[in-house]
């Protein structure tokens, strides 16, 4: 398979395999082409923002890459296996077991506090109600949001409740968290901080970060950016 | 940047040496470009023949270093003047970016190249800054979002931009 051998250069020089491969995605929505031949290489540990403009297909991308959405045609490779042909089930678990998600809202369960919403994934996998806990309050206080443990995302601020989410795509140690859009509720202070948290964490964790974003200011965290232009990546342009 | 209001400013403190006026101006607004030795005394020189600045103290042993500055009334006044004028908003970029749009098109080169090539650039450079945040201090990350924020303005023009070209291009060549 000539996708295992494809490399690409780290900031650093080395060669890495890549993480996650897209090539050559295409993918409907009824008469909409969402995806129309779109190819991207994620590797370990960087953090990429996939920029363009509404209707551009980059949310549908980033569903691709995580397992959420099948492409009609095309190929996702995760860690050198082909993975949008496995089963639901499969993907499900991966989705599980190894990425994290953040999103624009909607994403904490209201009903739960905001320690049992960042313990949720914990608990879901099989960990101890009590070890599930320490490690909640740990990752609350490291999102700098340990006092609102108690309260529900109602009772919370739009920031507070990103926080929350980031500590809840991060709490099970994954190898890469999908954000789309994830400061998009927010102002523009609240958006940095929680920019700043969320790109501190994942690197502090090893993790690679795929960010979804249309804002150049959110952009700038990540390492580089790949444009998505009607359903394609344009190639990044070597300034200077 | 107008230096001779700067003085002006931070001469409205207390009065200064010219040496102690460089470091100062160095230290807070030069982050780049630091203020030459011969540029500050030619513009206290200015000062003081326009009034704005006097000598009040000047020790022995002649030399600039050796005078020491201080604002005047007149300065006073027109240090506040400066500081109520509005800065003049400069259309640089988008005027010459809308140049080579055009002229690419006109050419028939790729308009969305030249956009791409300066959306790149831009976001090279808002991710030096985001850096520069992260690890100064608070003026310091003023300073940084002040540029952040045209640079995204002038994407957002971009992104408007490369919307655009395919009709721009029909209206140029029709």
């Amino acid at each position: 398979m000539s996708i295992m051998s494809d490399t690409q250069a780290t900031p650093t020089g080395l060669l890495a395999e890549p993480l996650l491969v897209a090539m050559d995605l295409r993918r409907r929505f009824g008469p909409t082409v969402a995806l129309d031949g779109a190819s991207i290489q994620v590797t370990a540990g960087e953090v990429v923002a996939v920029m363009g403009p509404s209707g551009s297909g980059k949310s549908t991308l980033l569903h691709c890459l995580a397992g959420i959405l099948r492409p009609d045609g095309g190929e996702v490779h995760y860690r050198g296996s082909r993975l949008d042909t496995l089963s639901e089930d499969v993907r499900s678990r991966l989705r599980r077991d190894d990425f994290g998600f953040v999103f624009q809202f909607g994403q904490l369960v209201p009903e739960l506090s905001a320690l049992e919403n960042v313990t949720l994934p914990l608990r879901l996998g099989g960990v101890t109600r009590r070890e599930a806990e320490r490690r909640g309050r740990e990752w609350l206080g490291r999102l700098e949001v340990a006092d609102v443990a108690g309260k529900r995302p109602g009772e919370i601020s739009g920031g507070q409740g990103q926080r929350v989410a980031v500590a809840r795509a991060l709490i099970t140690g994954p190898r890469v968290v999908f954000a789309d859009e994830p400061t998009g509720s927010l102002d523009s202070l609240n958006g940095e901080l929680v920019m700043t948290l969320l790109v501190d964490t994942a690197r502090q964790q090893g993790a690679t970060v795929v960010l979804v974003t249309h804002e150049p200011r959110v952009a700038a965290y990540a390492e580089r950016e790949v444009v998505v232009r009607d359903g394609r990546c344009v190639a990044p342009v070597q300034a200077r | 940047m107008s230096v001779p209001h700067v003085l002006l400013g931070l001469l409205e403190d207390r009065p200064r040496h010219g040496y102690d006026l460089k470091r100062e101006y160095d230290e807070r607004f030069a982050s780049t470009r630091p203020l030459q030795f011969g540029q500050v005394y030619a513009t206290l020189a200015r000062l003081l023949r326009d009034g704005l600045v006097d000598i009040e103290a000047l020790e022995a042993g002649g030399g600039p270093d050796r005078k020491l500055y201080a604002i005047t009334a007149a300065g006073v006044t027109d240090l506040e003047r400066w500081l109520r004028e509005p800065v003049t908003p400069q259309p640089y970029l988008q005027s010459v970016l809308f140049t080579k749009v055009v002229l690419a098109l006109l050419s028939g080169r790729s308009a969305a190249d030249v956009l791409d090539t300066q959306r790149a650039s831009h976001l090279d450079r808002m991710r030096e800054l985001t850096r520069r945040k992260a690890s100064g201090d608070l003026a310091d990350a003023l300073v940084a979002d002040f540029a952040l924020v045209h640079l995204e303005a002038d994407l957002r023009w971009i992104e408007m931009a490369g919307t655009r070209l395919g009709r721009l291009e029909k209206e140029m060549r029709a």
